[in-house]
């Protein structure tokens, strides 16, 4: 079983970050299982993704739905292209278990997306459930809990 | 008024003038029957809901004998919110936050501190005395509640006429006949009038246009997997948007009278789902075959309540769409869960939900997109109206509860005639 040092762990967490900062989507979807998923919820403290509703609980043939579509000849909220900027604090470990393969890392994040003349301000922490496949860290759930997740937003189109 | 609505034509000043948009709150808003809430969001004494309709502030509460009531959130005294924000249970009395007035749920005043500083004053002439203001009317129609702010106008059957029949259907699919607010609600802000959205649902033209980003996207990413793989529930719920024009044009539009109406009479993008396992027993076990063929026969699209909201019978939501402004919209989609069905259908509930209208959907990034170029190109000189005429017909002013072919622009035009029936009725002679 492959073992990653705490910097390792962390430093995955602040390449993802940068991945989508530079809409390198292609990239960013290999960093996910086959089962993996991106989840974000819509209630403080969700626990269930199915029979609660989410903003976005999406498996990888739906997030390669999303990212072919940004670049759409007629995918016209995306003309022109949104942009993203991630601001994240250190990643915190809370919880490793090396033997199975498996890290859950915490991180506090400011996020902006912008469109044309609007920039939007999303506030909140990522989860990252972490697992070695073939020697490699893998997300199997990317948790995105925004601070004001029940709140009402306009378009929300990029990837926090 | 008149002026604005022509046959086959509405002027601009319906989506961008926000006197016009005062006007509706004032009359519009007034006159219909207005979607507030679901009786499952309060089923105990005391419990409450706060909400808007139109942009009025109001309160919905199970009273301590079990009615429900409707009452402007508003404490007689100083104008503050009685009701906080959201929901709760309240006891048997609201107690407002600022001076400790304290109201029964139904409104009427029930105490105050200092009573004997009123004595002599004439309060007893004043309108506080009458506590919480109560809505004009208020009906319970299979747990859906609906108010009429005006205390006279139309009667709420007259109003929804046979329309109803998409909520029988929605709550029918319940084996044991019982809708219960479920999943949490998606709150969506558009910066567009709210008319925009409600033309939209009975646009059966735009799909394959505006969508063939989204669900046409989700067509080729799944015709791209390895063959055999199993189809997945979001495949099936996207592929169908992308559906040609024949297909909109055969499944047909009902239109009932007062600007209600539904897409999807024979067929609809939401048939070809496929069965929850146990479920078809379950309705027949309680139906009977016949009847719940005819019950899950029924794949009704979008049906419209007139003014403000849209209810998907197959698939148990309701979009509302809550005016903010002239330019500003709230679009909160509610969803239910079929007591006593597999849960599976609760899932399949949510994630179309989650799939077509969050903030996060893609297909809800497209229609955005198309209002908000509206609202903006709107402005323009040289062009002052928007366009309603596809398959219009003089004969079809005097007909109510017909079935026309489903790319018909018909219901928008029976929306418009209700706008002009709703903002003049109790507007005087000369501003109509």
């Amino acid at each position: 079983m492959s073992s990653f040092s705490a910097q390792q762990l962390i430093d995955f967490v602040y390449a993802e970050a940068r991945m989508l900062d530079e809409q390198r989507f292609e990239e960013w979807l290999d960093l996910f299982t086959d089962d993996g998923h991106y989840w974000m919820p819509l209630m403080p403290g969700q626990t269930d993704p199915r029979l609660q509703c989410s903003l976005l609980y999406e498996d990888k043939l739906l997030l390669r739905v999303r990212i072919e579509r940004l670049g759409g000849q007629r995918t016209f909220s995306q003309q022109p292209r949104s942009r993203c900027h991630h601001l994240l604090q250190a990643p915190t470990i809370e919880s490793a278990d090396a033997a199975r393969g498996v890290w859950t890392l915490r991180t506090a994040f400011h996020y902006v997306e912008t469109r044309l003349d609007q920039q939007n301000l999303f506030v909140g922490w990522c989860t990252h459930d972490l697992v070695a496949v073939n020697g490699a860290l893998r997300i199997q759930t990317k948790r995105v809990d925004l601070v004001n997740c029940d709140a009402a937003f306009g378009n929300i189109n990029l990837f926090m | 008024m008149a002026a604005l609505v022509r046959d086959t034509e509405v002027h601009k000043a319906l989506y961008v003038d926000q006197q016009v948009f005062e006007l509706e709150m004032e009359h519009l808003f007034a006159n219909t029957w207005v979607y507030v809430g679901h009786a499952s969001q309060i089923p105990n004494k005391g419990d409450y809901y706060t909400t808007t309709v139109g942009t009025q502030p109001v309160v919905m509460v199970r009273h301590t004998d079990d009615s429900v009531q409707v009452l402007y959130n508003r404490c007689p005294h100083k104008g503050v919110k009685v009701a906080g924000e959201g929901c709760g249970n309240t006891g048997k009395f609201f107690r407002c936050p600022y001076h400790a007035w304290t109201f029964k749920t139904d409104g009427s005043l029930l105490s105050m501190p200092l009573r004997k500083g009123y004595d002599n004053t004439g309060f007893e002439h004043c309108e506080a005395q009458h506590g919480m203001a109560k809505v004009g009317a208020v009906r319970e129609y299979r747990e859906f509640v609906f108010c009429r702010l005006n205390p006279q106008g139309e009667s709420f059957e007259d109003y929804f006429g046979e329309s109803l029949s998409t909520i029988d259907n929605m709550v029918d699919r319940s084996p044991v006949g019982k809708l219960e607010v479920a999943g949490g609600v998606l709150r969506y802000m558009h910066n567009c009038n709210w008319k925009m959205l409600v033309d939209n649902q009975t646009d059966t033209c735009h799909p394959m246009v505006a969508h063939e980003s989204s669900a046409g996207t989700a067509v080729k990413v799944w015709n791209e997997a390895p063959a055999g793989t199993p189809k997945p529930m979001a495949v099936e719920l996207f592929a169908p948007f992308v559906s040609p024009y024949e297909f909109f044009e055969k499944m047909g539009i009902r239109v009932w009278q007062n600007g209600h109406g539904h897409t999807g009479v024979s067929d609809s993008i939401h048939a070809e789902y496929s069965p929850a396992p146990g479920y078809w027993e379950q309705m027949v076990e309680a139906y009977g075959e016949t009847r719940a063929k005819e019950i899950l026969g029924d794949v009704r699209h979008n049906t419209v309540y007139w003014p403000n909201i849209m209810v998907k019978g197959p698939v148990q939501t309701l979009r509302l769409f809550k005016p903010i402004a002239a330019n500003r919209t709230l679009v909160e989609s509610w969803t239910f869960r079929l007591v006593g069905a597999p849960d599976l259908l609760l899932e399949r509930t949510l994630m179309y939900n989650r799939l077509i209208n969050a903030p996060t959907s893609v297909v809800g990034h497209d229609d955005l997109e198309m209002y908000e170029r509206a609202q903006e190109g709107l402005h323009a000189r040289g062009r002052d109206w928007v366009n309603v005429a596809r398959l219009f017909d003089e004969a079809e002013r005097d007909q109510r509860n017909a079935v026309t072919n489903g790319t018909n622009e018909w219901q928008m035009r029976n929306q418009f005639r209700a706008w002009l029936k709703y903002m003049t009725a109790s507007m005087p002679e000369a501003t109509k």
